[in-house]
């Protein structure tokens, strides 16, 4: 594990300017523990000052703090990202699994089901979905259905590599031991597909973090809740850039674009790493 | 030619079987929701001064047969697939009375233009370029692109534009930030008309190009470098070949086939992108009327807007897919 790490840091520029970008809005978001202001009052600070030594970020028109506030925000939008990571991650893991091992008419149900849902347009149906539930509608629903519709990719991907395990001797040996679907599956294939998973995660954080930043943008989640795309929805709504109170939307477009950069990053890097050609290529070898 | 016939039939049932669980997850959506539309809408109309109760109760009925809520759960969902294949969505509520279907037609060709050039020269553009990094690794120039569009890449489709926004409408002002052609231009096949669309089209079709480009790029390249190393060009370099014919008809023409899948399977994504784009510009294709129409509430054209996207892409992605033995003859053999 530290080998690796190590010899990613070395060798890996990219891996490098990932982990620095991903780490300063990871550190962001934990500073909102020490926060000095609440998330949801206004008028706690002058309004509209530009950056300054008291307000690092300057402030708000409705007196908030915006390095503080974009402390919150950076973590819900984390937490989102994180939660339909994990969630759309159940579902590819046990979907592309399956139907890499079973393979014949199993594999062809749920690839067909799965290109399905690659390609039906997401955003129109996550606004109706807003449309219906209006003021009903919490971020972890958002994140619910936005799990549930954005697993197809990544289980694709993990279903080719289970199709290649499924003819190799382990797998005949462990049903020959008597193991059980589902054991197969979680005891022996898994340990095989987590790398691919791991650089996947990353990918599909920035997809739904960037669909949660649109959504918050077009006021179309819980505006009321801090998010990135929720502070730029207000900074809009008081006409922000026209107003000259530029660095409201600059500092979170700035942020989130350095996660966006640094996620994206740290998933070809780990790529890279995980494909031995151009691992050899870079000249860093293996050491383990 | 037998088996291309059924390789599009199975291509044409896939595309049933993506509007049938599209159009599906549109009824539960609007259909297992626990706060009731009906009521929502109604105690919004009557929140201010005294409305009589025949009216609300009136008003109520005309709601419920409005969103589909009348009869047996099962008469329901039926109406609503007649609804789907017919196209009639019923009157617009925000623009009474035209039909949502003549506002979603009127707003169609924009969006399919915006789309439609965006996609295509994005792809040409990405690939061409990723297929040249490939080929000649050393080229300065050509890496410094790879890190711009590697760094534009995972930008979602709003934040781009919006900084494109802010670039050319506050401090730049050189082209229209807003609309789909000069309000004053009379809409016609006139050159001034066809140029005015242009010039309107420019930032939107920019901002598309811009985050779209850098993935058929990464992905190109790393196809080119695979193939680069293949025997067969090898051979061909060793015989003599001419540089420029082995990266076109050698490399090039093995290493574009999985990116016209790339194609079918992101056009989704870029759909979703062209929607918010249109929103950021107003142009006045069905991304500004969505968006509209959720501020205004307009359930039947959210909908109608939301059911047209559906079929539309996959309609798209079906027509890539029957196109797609052309560059690779190889699927419908198998």
């Amino acid at each position: 594990m530290f080998v690796v790490l190590r010899d990613l840091l070395r060798y890996n520029g990219e891996f490098l300017a990932g982990i620095l970008m991903t780490g300063v809005v990871v550190a962001m978001a934990l500073l909102s523990f020490v926060s000095p202001y609440p998330p949801l009052d206004q008028f706690v600070a002058p309004m509209d000052v530009p950056p300054s030594a008291a307000h690092w970020f300057g402030t708000t028109s409705r007196g908030q703090d915006l390095f503080w506030l974009l402390t919150y925000s950076i973590r819900n939008t984390l937490a989102f990202g994180l939660l339909v990571a994990i969630l759309s991650r159940i579902l590819s893991l046990s979907i592309g699994l399956l139907a890499g091992y079973r393979g014949g008419w199993v594999d062809r149900v749920l690839m067909s089901i799965n290109d399905t849902f690659i390609v039906i347009p997401l955003f129109p149906i996550l606004v109706l979905f807003y449309f219906v539930m209006r003021d009903n509608m919490s971020w972890v629903m958002l994140a619910v259905l936005t799990a549930l519709l954005g697993w197809s990719y990544d289980a694709r991907l993990i279903r080719s590599v289970a199709l290649s395990l499924r003819h190799r001797e382990f797998t005949q040996t462990a049903v020959f031991s008597g193991m059980r679907t589902h054991e197969i599956l979680s005891r022996e294939h898994l340990p095989f597909v987590l790398p691919i998973v791991f650089s996947t995660s990353l990918n599909n954080m920035n997809w739904s973090i960037g669909l949660e930043v649109t959504l918050a943008v077009l006021g179309f989640t819980d505006i009321n809740r801090p998010s990135v795309g929720g502070m730029i929805y207000w900074a809009n709504q008081h006409s922000a850039v026209v107003a000259g109170v530029w660095w409201w939307i600059a500092f979170p477009v700035g942020l989130v674009v350095m996660l966006f950069i640094g996620l994206y990053l740290l998933a070809i890097s780990m790529n890279e790493y995980i494909d031995p050609r151009s691992r050899l290529e870079r000249g860093g070898g293996r050491k383990e | 030619m037998r088996a291309y016939a059924r390789y599009a039939f199975g291509r044409f049932l896939q595309f049933l079987l993506v509007v049938f669980i599209g159009i599906n997850i549109a009824y539960i959506i609007t259909h297992a929701t626990p706060i009731d539309p009906v009521e929502h809408t109604v105690s919004v109309a009557t929140a201010f001064g005294h409305t009589a109760p025949e009216a609300i109760e009136s008003m109520r009925q005309s709601l419920r047969e409005l969103y589909g809520l009348t009869g047996s759960p099962i008469e329901q969902y039926l109406n609503f697939w007649r609804r789907v294949l017919v196209a009639d969505f019923g009157p617009s509520l925000s623009a009474f009375p035209s039909p949502v279907s003549t506002l979603i037609g009127r707003a169609i060709p924009w969006t399919v233009g915006l789309l439609g050039v965006a996609t295509i020269l994005t792809w040409i553009i990405g690939n061409l370029l990723g297929g040249l990094a490939g080929y000649y690794r050393r080229s300065r120039l050509l890496k410094g692109f790879g890190i711009v569009a590697m760094a534009l890449h995972p930008m979602p489709y709003y934040i781009a534009a919006i900084i494109l926004l802010i670039v050319f409408g506050y401090l730049w002002p050189i082209l229209p930030i807003s609309g789909g052609s000069q309000m004053n231009v009379a809409r016609g096949w006139s050159s001034e008309y066809i140029l005015s669309v242009a010039r309107h089209s420019m930032l939107p079709l920019l901002s598309l190009l811009l985050v779209g480009l850098g993935g058929w790029f990464v992905g190109m390249r790393s196809l080119v470098s695979n193939v680069v190393t293949e025997d067969y060009v090898v051979y061909a370099e060793l015989a003599g070949v001419s540089k420029r014919r082995i990266l076109t008809a050698y490399v090039m023409r093995n290493a574009i086939a999985p990116q016209v899948t790339g194609l079918a399977i992101s056009l989704g994504h870029v759909f979703s992108g062209a929607l918010i784009t249109e929103r950021v510009f107003g142009y006045p294709g069905i991304g500004s009327l969505l968006v509209d129409g959720v501020h205004a509430g307009d359930y039947s054209l959210v909908l109608g807007v939301t059911t047209v996207s559906i079929v539309g892409v996959s309609l798209a992605v079906l027509v890539i897919d029957l196109i797609y033995p052309l560059i690779d003859p190889r699927v419908t053999v198998s």
